[in-house]
């Protein structure tokens, strides 16, 4: 029976890391938020830097951040690419962005999906405003809020881009 | 500020590889799926299991494979008294080079033994084959002391 078969050209080897992920002090905090449906940055004492999500730190001063700042639903788009490959076992058919935006009121910018919009229409500087999913939905997770989408804003000059207050172009 | 509550996540990262084994070792694999162990023969005679694709000497493209026997003889041997989760055995077991009958260097597998006093270098063992054979190196569940 055996001589019949193919010879053997591949081995399965999969390798498998088992993780136990623990949040810490600041970003249990900023998790606690956004299960209450607010985004919440750190200040930092020193530079006046904010960062989202907060380490408890920052990493410039290397001084501990403990001021806590509710941040603006509305961001602006910082870099983004188009996604055009499949990943296996997430649900997203592409081609999709994935920007890092700049909540106003923070400094720096964090990973997101972007939706509702053309992505050929996408640019830096743009304007966007978070959509959260259902309240009932709401658990630990940064995907509480389910995507950005474009708002019709004036762009935000590069320079300004990580500089806007949390009252947006207007403060 | 209050003391937030400690959030722990498990989550697992899988890479789920699968590698081409090239022509030698896809023999060796072959042959062992057929219950039946494979060497090599380097330019200077020896035979080298798992067999290699190069002469290890001169460099050059090796292709004579020899069978070689189903018993051997530990060359050494590590006694692992709490075996892990992603070991072959859930029993404490030795890894160990075994110098299988016509090979001239030993090669690395597991060792089933009642305890650690009962293996000792130099001892005969033989293979024990998985119930299925799938053309892998697990396709030798163990070795057994002769
Ligand atoms: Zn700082």
């Amino acid at each position: 029976m055996s001589e019949e078969q193919e010879v053997v050209t591949v081995v399965k080897a999969p390798v498998y890391l088992k993780y136990n992920f623990t949040a810490g002090a600041a970003p249990a905090r900023f998790l606690a938020q956004i299960k209450k449906g607010v985004l919440t940055g750190q200040r930092c004492p020193k530079c006046s830097a904010v960062y989202v999500p907060p380490r408890g730190s920052c990493g410039g001063c290397g001084v501990a951040t403990e001021e806590e700042v509710v941040l603006s639903n509305k961001a602006t788009v910082q870099s983004f690419t188009i996604v055009y490959i499949p990943i296996p076992n997430n649900p997203i058919q592409p081609p999709y962005i994935i920007a890092n935006v700049v909540p106003d009121g923070a400094n720096v910018s964090f990973i997101h999906l972007m939706s509702e919009c053309v992505n050929e229409d996408v640019h830096i500087g743009a304007r966007v405003e978070a959509v959260w999913k259902p309240k009932e939905e709401w658990g630990f997770a940064m995907d509480n809020i389910r995507y950005y989408r474009p708002i019709d804003e004036p762009n935000v000059p590069v320079d300004q881009i990580g500089k806007l207050s949390v009252n947006g172009q207007e403060g | 500020m209050s003391q937030p509550e400690v959030l722990n996540q498990a989550f697992e990262l899988g890479y789920t590889y699968t590698r081409s084994t090239g022509p030698v070792i896809g023999r060796f694999l072959t042959e062992l799926r057929n219950r039946n162990i494979v060497g090599i023969k380097a330019s200077d005679g020896r035979v080298v299991v798992p067999p290699m694709e190069y002469d290890p000497n001169t460099a050059e493209e090796l292709s004579e494979f020899v069978d070689v026997g189903q018993q051997g003889e530990i060359v050494s041997f590590a006694w692992v008294k709490e075996p892990r989760e992603a070991h072959p055995m859930d029993v404490p077991f030795a890894w160990a080079m075994i110098k299988l009958d016509g090979a001239d260097v030993p090669m690395i597998h597991c060792v089933a033994a009642p305890s650690e006093d009962a293996i000792a270098t130099g001892a005969r063992v033989q293979v024990v084959w998985a119930d299925e054979t799938i053309g892998y190196i697990t396709d030798i569940r163990c070795f057994e002391l002769v």
